[in-house]
């Protein structure tokens, strides 16, 4: 066999390497290669042409005008298609929100770390346990146990600042990110 | 020498392999209809066109899958959903480039393979079910082409729909209620636009089934050659795999390079204008002119100056491949024996680039007079040139097998072949 690294020539006129590879391993390798990395390429634009498109993602925020809630009142807005529950607090609300940051909760969050402004309460209106959408936004809604909201597909509570307190949802409401672009208007997105 | 040898691809010796095959023989039929089937060793690269053309079908589907993810098939939302495609879909001008320039690129191509059927004498015994099913493949194609150019709903899509669909108002009696039934209404309009798309996604997958028939009647005989003679023994073929599975993937890659060129640099060069109006049933665009691959077939309609032979003659102009199996009388398969033949092809093949020339002019003037004289000489090349040219033709001599032009003589092939083993 070969005692240096240089291509022998065989017989048949195949050149190999000491060991045992030849050129035609290498263009073979090389084009398969060179496929299926063109295949690859194009795939993933196949693949993201099913993301969100520009269009979708021009409607990803929202503004929404606060001056005609009222405290103890709440509208819903959709943002990227979803209810966004926002909540005109009480103070008696806020008060049951605070006092409740040290209780026993599956998902622990002070209510100071879920708001803005402590009367203006922001949340993504989806269940998080399956993505149904809780009761809770009229006056003639079920609230639940703890003053918030109720979901009526599996049975969570969740409280006066969203949080979940009892029933099959893993965490609390989800709060989006939103800014005050003044005193009575939020930007959603 | 790469004598053919019968031996079972190595792969099938494999456990789990052996498993599946007893249950489902899908590794033995891969075996035997894609690695080891016998090709003639003799193929040149026209032969490559079958396979392009499977490639284009694949292309054509996925492609069109992703776009029907984003088209939505209404009058008032067709036109603005491919626009959306085009401006706002992640890479939907790729995909909406490769899904237009493929149909012309898969036209081209089965063009080419036709063709090379004419030129190689394909279509003659015991193919001519394989050629029957080709033309059903192609008239399939042509139905789907055409609904799918209605899809986009610009002014060449709604007034290219409504002469086509209003070709069938030329049948006697039932031609106006055939139309509004195609119509399902009085015009076309929403109803018609909805069914095209539905049709034009449904389409493809008959296409798919048919190529799957086609293929099964291609292995029974295996492939045509371009000596046209049969193959007499194992040294007349090679395994299809590498050798041709090679080939075919050179093919692609040189094919994939002129279809980028028009994807990338010239996405709009085989189409027309006028489609970036979006449909207006009041107002007719002043030439209407179809798609660039049915042009010959227009240009015969066009030639008829009564409305029934029109269309009659333009249908006929496919209709009649039907039957040449039988109008070539000729036993001599390849055109390479036949010198006489060779010149009526290139006359034909002349004759088809002049049709379609004449189709894309207005309908007047010398064009029209050149398109009629086009029509006659297409007709007259299966009519008239191709059964006399078997009674006077004087065939060159065939060669004894595939083997002797390329080795020298078969038997020489088949004693090297013996003496190595």
């Amino acid at each position: 066999m070969a005692q240096s690294g240089s291509p022998q020539v065989s017989a048949d006129g195949t050149r190999k390497h000491p060991d045992g590879s030849t050129r035609r391993d290498f263009l073979y390798l090389a084009t398969t290669a060179f496929g299926a990395t063109g295949a690859a390429l194009t795939g993933w634009a196949f693949i993201d042409s099913m993301n969100p498109s520009a269009d979708v993602l021009a409607l990803a925020s929202t503004e929404v005008n606060l001056a005609a809630v009222q405290p103890g009142m709440a509208i819903t807005v959709t943002w990227r298609g979803k209810p966004v529950f926002v909540r005109n607090r009480t103070p008696e609300e806020i008060a049951k929100a605070k006092e409740d940051d040290t209780a026993s909760l599956p998902d622990p969050q002070p209510d100071a770390k879920r708001v803005q402004r402590p009367e203006w309460l922001v949340l993504l209106g989806v269940c998080t346990h399956l993505g149904c959408v809780p009761l809770g936004q009229k006056p003639t809604d079920s609230r639940g146990d703890y003053g918030g909201w109720f979901c009526p597909c599996h049975g969570s509570h969740y409280d006066t600042s969203g949080r979940i307190r009892r029933g099959p949802a893993p965490l609390n409401l989800a709060v989006p990110p939103y800014a005050f672009t003044n005193d009575k208007t939020i930007k959603i997105g | 020498m790469a004598k053919y040898d019968y031996v079972p691809s190595p792969f099938r010796s494999n456990p789990i392999v052996k498993w599946v095959d007893h249950r489902l023989p899908i590794f033995e039929l891969i075996d035997e209809q894609l690695i080891k089937y016998p090709a003639p060793r003799n193929l040149n690269y026209m032969w490559n066109f079958g396979s392009l053309a499977g490639i284009c079908l694949v292309i054509m589907i996925v492609s069109g899958i992703f776009l029907a993810m984003n088209y939505q098939a209404s009058t008032l939302h067709a036109f603005d959903s491919v626009e959306r495609i085009m401006r706002d879909v992640n890479y939907g001008w790729l995909i909406r480039y490769i899904h237009m320039n493929g149909a012309s690129m898969f036209f081209i191509v089965v063009y080419i393979h036709i063709i090379r059927g004419f030129y190689y004498g394909s279509y003659k015994a015991p193919r001519e079910i394989l050629w029957w099913l080709g033309i059903v493949i192609f008239l399939l194609m042509m139905a789907t082409a055409f609904m799918g150019y209605v899809l986009p709903w610009g002014q060449m899509s709604f007034w290219g729909a409504t002469v086509i669909t209003n070709l069938f108002s030329a049948i006697p009696i039932v031609g106006e209620s055939i139309v509004t039934w195609l119509w399902g209404g009085f015009s076309v309009d929403n109803p018609t636009l909805n069914r095209f798309f539905a049709l034009h996604y449904l389409m493809p997958f008959v296409i798919v089934g048919v190529v799957l028939l086609h293929l099964w009647a291609l292995h029974v005989h295996g492939s045509n050659n371009p000596l046209g003679i049969d193959a007499k023994g194992p040294q007349d073929k090679v395994p299809f795999h590498p050798y041709y599975t090679v080939k075919d993937a050179f093919g692609l890659g040189v094919f994939l390079i002129v279809f980028a060129y028009f994807v990338f640099f010239n996405p709009y060069m085989l189409g027309h204008p006028d489609n970036w109006i979006p449909a207006n049933p009041l107002v007719t665009p002043p030439h209407i002119v179809p798609e660039w691959y049915f042009l010959p077939f227009y240009a015969i309609l066009r030639a008829v100056p009564d409305k029934l032979g029109g269309v009659l003659l333009m249908f006929g102009s496919i209709a009649i491949l039907f039957l040449l199996p039988w109008l070539d009388t000729s036993r001599v398969r390849s055109a390479k024996f036949r010198p006489a033949f060779r010149a009526f092809f290139w006359l034909f093949i002349a004759v088809c680039l002049v049709l379609g020339w004449a189709g894309g002019q207005p309908a007047e003037g010398p064009a029209l007079l050149i398109g009629r004289i086009a029509t006659i000489l297409y007709f007259a090349h299966f009519l008239v040139f191709l059964p006399l040219l078997g009674w006077f033709e004087k065939p060159l001599p065939l060669p004894s097998s595939i083997a002797e032009p390329v080795l020298g003589g078969g038997k020489m092939a088949a004693a090297a072949a013996m003496e190595k083993a």
